[in-house]
């Protein structure tokens, strides 16, 4: 098994590179602690154009048949607790036993953030993309009539995936203000953060709107007189002037109290009112999971574009460690396609150091193809990702010219 | 209550399945095989996992793909297994997670400290 190159995650970015490599003819072994292949791509469904459907369970399929076709292994149900450098080794603490390999590949993925606010714990409240790994992957429904809090790019693409399986979305509103909410809780902000998502509302008001909103006094102005039962996409009320300030219900979600938010975030006192739903989505955002990265000991930077802390690494998907990789959304948070970009990128770095036939033109390439496929992204998480991804580039050159001099 | 769903209009109809069976707290249910627990118990109704260890609170699943721990069980006899990313296996025995005792502040109470 040391002869073989370890991929923790079989996302996309993982998937990607276990093709990538296997097409080189070298041995990979993929490691996932989910019950199938394809991570969270397994639950995506958008219209990219008119009748063309990004659906994600195809999309894994696709990956995983040409996978299994080039005889990469997988261990599911595979999680990794551990992982130390042992003399030139990778080791890998696993429930299924400890792994050895000189090539390892982190793309473990992003985690969502969560809101705190009362009755969270409540069954029946859930992470947006619980909601939508229940709905698209398992075919059970969440509940029959939900609130989504936290107005992003994820909310609003999982809010129409469920619309689509019949799953009621009564609104979608903001958190209540508490230090953990900060941004996400105040009316101007959001409303800035979703001028960049605009293209993807099918109604023509808010593309309308959207451009019109470009000046900033028109945007004070627009949040001033933003409609208090909120503006409708895809049918669903997008309330940005109101905060869900309390979950409630006895042993599970019976409802949720709904505020009146000033453009500050402030609540209106007295616009207090409750609506029943029978379950709750907390959408907070993604950050790249990166734990096994720190555990390897990797220097970590945080870069906000980027959605958090991210492990120092190059453009090549090196980190600073001799043999550790990283591709997907543990570098940043961006779509599917740009980790499965990063993942070919990752995989002929590795193939290069095995000394497969790779040449610095076809990693040049393969980084090229990051770059436009970036530049075509259908969903930017964050709008400035470019710029955080300038910043990686420059830590890493200072970085490693400390270490030269 | 929830309910699964058959048939999607992009994703087309869910395909045929095997059952298999499993208990929850004694109680009989099936699943198809192969399923996360989570979903199995979901789909007939089942939110709540467990109690806060301590509280006694309530808890049923919360990010539904194993990073959060919220859901975990006991399965087979063994605790803390999350119900997220367990298949579900023929004749599972699955108990939920119940509130330990407290042992300091409940001799406190006891003796009125």
């Amino acid at each position: 098994m040391g002869n073989k190159v370890i991929i923790i995650g079989a996302g996309p970015a993982g998937l990607s590179a276990a093709i990538t490599l296997a097409e080189k003819n070298i041995g990979v072994v993929v490691i996932d602690e989910y019950l199938y292949e394809g991570g969270r791509l397994l639950g995506q469904l958008y219209e990219e154009t008119p009748n063309k459907w990004w659906n994600g369970i195809a999309e894994s399929e696709r990956l995983l048949a040409r996978a299994k076709e080039l005889n990469v292994e997988f261990s599911l149900q595979t999680s990794v607790s551990d992982l130390e450098k042992i003399d030139q080794d990778w080791v890998l603490h696993t429930n299924k036993g400890v792994f050895h390999t000189k090539q390892l590949l982190l793309a473990t993925g992003a985690a969502e953030s969560p809101f705190p606010i009362p009755g969270w714990t409540l069954p029946g409240v859930m992470s947006v993309g619980a909601a939508q790994v229940m709905t698209n992957v398992h075919r059970v429904k969440p509940g029959k009539r939900g609130v989504i809090i936290g107005v992003n790019v994820l909310s609003s693409a999982i809010a129409m995936e469920l619309q689509i399986a019949d799953v009621q979305v009564a609104a979608i509103t903001l958190p209540a203000a508490n230090l953990l909410t900060i941004n996400s809780s105040n009316p101007l902000e959001v409303m800035n953060s979703l001028l960049y998502v605009s293209h993807m509302a099918p109604s023509p008001l808010i593309k309308i709107g959207s451009k019109f909103m470009k000046n900033e006094i028109l945007k004070k102005l627009g949040i001033r007189f933003y409609p208090k039962d909120g503006v409708k996409m895809w049918g669903i009320p997008i309330m940005l002037r109101k905060a869900v300030i309390e979950i409630v219900g006895k042993d599970q979600v019976e409802g949720v109290v709904l505020a009146t938010v000033n453009i500050d975030g402030s609540i209106v006192p007295g616009s207090e009112k409750r609506i029943d739903v029978d379950f709750v989505c907390i959408a907070g955002g993604l950050y790249p999971l990166a734990e096994l990265a720190s555990l390897a000991g990797c220097p970590f930077h945080y870069i906000e574009q980027l959605g958090g802390f991210v492990p120092l690494h190059n453009e090549q998907m090196e980190t600073n460690l001799t043999g550790l990789h990283v591709a997907g959304n543990i570098t940043g948070i961006e779509g599917a396609k740009v980790a499965l970009a990063q993942g070919k990128v990752a995989a002929l770095t590795i193939a290069s150091k095995l000394g497969a036939s790779v040449t610095q033109i076809d990693i040049q390439q393969a980084i090229e193809n990051v770059e436009t496929t970036r530049a075509n992204a259908h969903i930017q998480f964050h709008p400035e990702v470019l710029v955080g991804r300038q910043k990686m580039k420059e830590i890493w050159a200072q970085t490693l010219s400390h270490t030269l001099s | 209550m929830t309910e699964r769903i058959m048939s999607h209009p992009i994703l087309g109809d869910l395909p045929h399945k095997e059952k298999v069976s499993f208990t929850f707290d004694d109680q009989l249910y099936e699943a198809y095989k192969g399923e996360s627990l989570a979903a199995a118990l979901l789909a007939q109704g089942i939110r709540t996992l467990r109690v806060h260890e301590e509280t006694g609170h309530p808890r049923g699943i919360y990010c539904n793909i194993g990073h959060c721990f919220e859901c975990r069980v006991n399965i087979n006899g063994l605790d803390g297994e999350r119900a997220c990313i367990t298949p579900v296996t023929e004749g599972m025995v699955v108990k939920s997670g119940k509130a330990l005792p407290t042992t300091v502040r409940d001799w406190r109470k006891h003796h009125g400290k």
